[in-house]
């Protein structure tokens, strides 16, 4: 029983190593990150030698849990909410065959879009396939739910969806450990191609089995510690509130709640406490974190009779992060807001960093560009995204991981000229590489840069997959060696970068070029680290 | 544990300070709540600290919620009008966080800009509306970090400035900065901790 002060990502992490965890798969992605570094960090997984070394893309990083799961040992596989898209086929599937040793998935989702693309709520994904989910409201629970979550995963025989948000996963409070347990020995299931082999004739069964388990898993909410329902006298209205929900709706009530709550952190809906309340209480207000599943869920199994209000109806915001603010407002609370920002106060955007290669990429890319009034730039996910805003402005598209390459594929075909791709060295070697397969094979006319700084920077600077190795996988793919081109992204050489970017754009077929410098972020850190 | 939460009494509460932390990505906000965070667990507070990660730390604006209590805090983020203290490394961004602050809370911030967009407003009218505050420190921690050694000191200058507010003896402030930087070295410790009591006095004489 020790404390330690930990960011929910670290909560986690320390569980899983703590329960016994053989091996975490994940790819880099905010909020979710932290999970898997402090694994690589830790000395205990270390001497455990729990598996902890990145994976190409999430896809990837849960086959590689299931396949740690069906041999018998617990497995963690950690992604941002994006990252479960990429990972869904094997996801979907998952909760079809089952697991073997407990298995964990964890969904950072990022509700105001602080570091993504969208605020996609995965708990949508959890009912989607029909498993077990858990959504903590406090560090500690995170801790507690991993902890005890594996077991839960191997009891009932299927994957356990952990869902969290930034505030959880980017917030530190202390946290009470509990004793480490051994790790599960290599067991393949007798049973596996009963469950594995996910033949329509088999599937069929499995599906079947899957249905079945629903009430089997209602029940185990039921039972649940993290659902509890807090009772009041005072009947006129329920409160559901979900995950870190319960904590802005505890803000509001200092002193104790004014009216029945319902705390959820385990799914599916516990049946039973909602049905009490919504035979005792005239409207239910609902509190959740993200999209209103709840909400819709009580609207469908309640049906007429009482009032739902939450996200739907406007009682709260539909969109954004919840805040003890936004709460407030929703139980009629007043807000006592002493100064405004003053006018003076300007908007300070991130940017790309001084001395970062992909400026002096966008400098001699935009020159060149000029020349060409159609251009098209189809940007990609990480920091060169930053090159969207100004002085650059220097791409037209970003939408996921990989769409760069094959979006200029798709306007190349219908005729844009020059089309071109910015992607970063993991994010091509993360989704791209596939969809520069599909250009080789049509031999499209696309330019195609990949921003090589040798890292994952806008993740903090994890290992990146194909470093040192771009080249012969681009060659390898089947591109033209004589028209992949390496070349130093620095000012003194913008004359040289500007002539090659120049040929390899009028040069009728796929074209990579590769500007590769190391992040200058990754550089300090390394320079101060050897004067040490 | 979340069942504590309904059954504290509000009575029993003694120590209760909210911080919003802010700056410009880079400028080591985290390294000042760290201190604060080493102090509050020595002192048996509770705490709950949210921090900024991922694309704003790329030379936006970033926050962090700090709250620390001697009973068991329910958010991580610090509702509107409640905040006891903003400490900021940069003049302009603690504005920004203004309708967080209480009617009597205090605003503890450098002087000097931090200038990396195109449009950064006159210092001038940034100052302006720092001196309609009732309660405010303003100080150049670069200037005195340097005065006492070094200019890396200059966000423990800031948490010693700030140090008069946060509600934790200052002693044990000292023991945070000794855990902390204890790796590097004792200079290396006597030099913040210089730094901590150059901040401190600026503000106990504006007090």
């Amino acid at each position: 029983m020790e404390k330690h002060l930990f960011l929910g990502d670290e909560a986690i992490a320390q569980a899983a190593i703590d329960a016994g965890l053989s091996g975490v798969y994940a790819y880099p992605g905010t909020p979710s990150t932290e999970i898997t570094e402090f694994i690589q960090n830790s000395p205990v997984a270390k001497d455990r030698g729990i598996h902890c070394r990145w994976s190409t893309n999430e896809k990837t990083a849960m086959e590689a849990a299931l396949g740690m799961s069906y041999a018998g040992k617990r497995a963690l596989c950690c992604m941002k909410h994006v990252g479960l898209n990429v990972a869904a086929d094997c996801f979907m599937n998952a909760a079809m065959s089952g697991v073997n040793g407990g298995m964990i998935i964890i969904s950072a989702d990022d509700p105001s879009m602080h570091s993504s693309q969208n605020e996609q709520d995965n708990r949508l994904y959890g009912n989607f396939a029909m498993i077990p989910m858990l959504e903590p409201s406090s560090q500690q629970e995170a801790y507690d739910m991993v902890y005890e979550g594996f077991e839960l995963s191997e009891r009932l025989g299927y994957p356990v969806l952990v869902r969290i948000t930034t505030r959880m996963a980017h917030s530190r409070a202390g946290v009470v450990t509990r004793e480490m347990k051994s790790q599960n020995k290599m067991n393949c299931p007798e049973d596996g191609r009963q469950r594995f082999i996910l033949l329509p004739a088999l599937a069929r069964k499995r599906f079947k089995t899957l249905l079945a388990a629903q009430a089997v898993f209602t029940e185990a909410s039921e039972k649940s510690e993290y659902n509890v329902y807090y009772d009041t006298p005072k009947k006129d209205k329920g409160i559901i509130a979900t995950g870190i929900a319960f904590n802005y709706l505890s803000e509001n009530y200092p002193d104790g709640f004014e009216y029945p709550v319902l705390k959820i952190s385990q799914y599916p809906l516990p049946k039973k406490y909602i049905e009490k309340m919504a035979d005792e209480c005239k409207e239910i207000l609902v509190l959740e974190e993200g999209y209103p599943v709840v909400e819709e869920q009580l609207k469908g199994f309640l049906g007429k009779g009482i009032t739902i209000r939450g996200r739907l109806d406007g009682t709260l915001q539909r969109d954004g992060e919840l805040t003890p603010d936004a709460v407030g407002k929703a139980l009629g609370k007043e807000i006592h807001r002493y100064y405004a920002i003053p006018e003076v106060v300007e908007q300070r955007p991130p940017a790309l960093c001084q001395g970062c290669g992909h400026r002096d990429m966008y400098e001699a890319l935009n020159e060149v560009l000029a020349e060409y009034k159609d251009a098209k730039v189809f940007g990609d996910i990480g920091c060169y995204t930053l090159g969207a805003l100004p002085p650059f402005r220097a791409i037209d598209t970003c939408i996921d991981m990989g769409a760069s390459v094959t979006m200029a594929k798709g306007a190349s075909d219908a005729g844009v000229f020059p089309a071109v791709a910015v992607i970063g060295d993991s994010t091509f070697t993360h989704s791209g590489m596939t969809g520069l397969l599909d250009c080789v094979n049509e031999n499209s006319n696309v330019t195609i840069v990949i921003s090589d700084n040798e890292t994952t920077a806008m993740t903090g600077g994890q290992d990146s997959a194909g470093t040192g190795r771009l080249e012969s996988i681009c060659a390898g793919i089947g591109v033209d060696p004589a028209h992949i081109r390496v070349m130093i992204p620095l000012k003194k050489n913008y004359d040289e970068m500007k002539t090659i970017i120049r040929e390899e754009i009028e040069y009728n077929g796929v074209s990579v070029l590769i500007p590769r410098r190391e992040c200058i972020q990754t550089l300090t850190r390394k320079k101060k680290a050897s004067k040490k | 544990m979340y069942t504590d939460i309904n059954k504290k009494e509000k009575s029993k509460q003694k120590m209760k300070t909210d911080i919003i932390l802010s700056g410009v990505g880079g400028q080591g906000i985290l390294s000042i709540a760290a201190v604060i965070g080493e102090a509050a667990l020595k002192d048996g507070l509770y705490m709950k600290q949210a921090e900024v990660h991922g694309m704003s730390q790329r030379g936006g604006d970033v926050q962090s919620n700090l709250r620390l209590s001697d009973q068991p805090i329910a958010s991580d983020l610090i509702p509107q009008g409640q905040a006891d203290l903003i400490i900021s490394l940069e003049p302009m961004e603690s504005l920004r966080y203004l309708p967080y602050l209480k009617k009597e809370g205090w605003l503890v911030t450098n002087s000097q800009p931090f200038i990396n967009i195109p449009n950064y407003p006159d210092i001038e009218k940034v100052n302006v509306e720092l001196g309609k505050l009732p309660n405010r420190v303003i100080l150049d921690v670069e200037a005195i970090a340097k005065e006492v050694g070094s200019v890396r000191a200059a966000n423990i200058v800031m948490l010693g400035a700030a140090a008069p507010f946060i509600g934790i003896d200052y002693n044990k402030i000292e023991d945070g900065i000794r855990h902390i930087f204890g790796r590097k070295g004792e200079e290396i410790v006597e030099m913040n901790l210089k730094a901590l009591k150059a901040g401190y006095d600026v503000a106990q004489s504006r007090k």
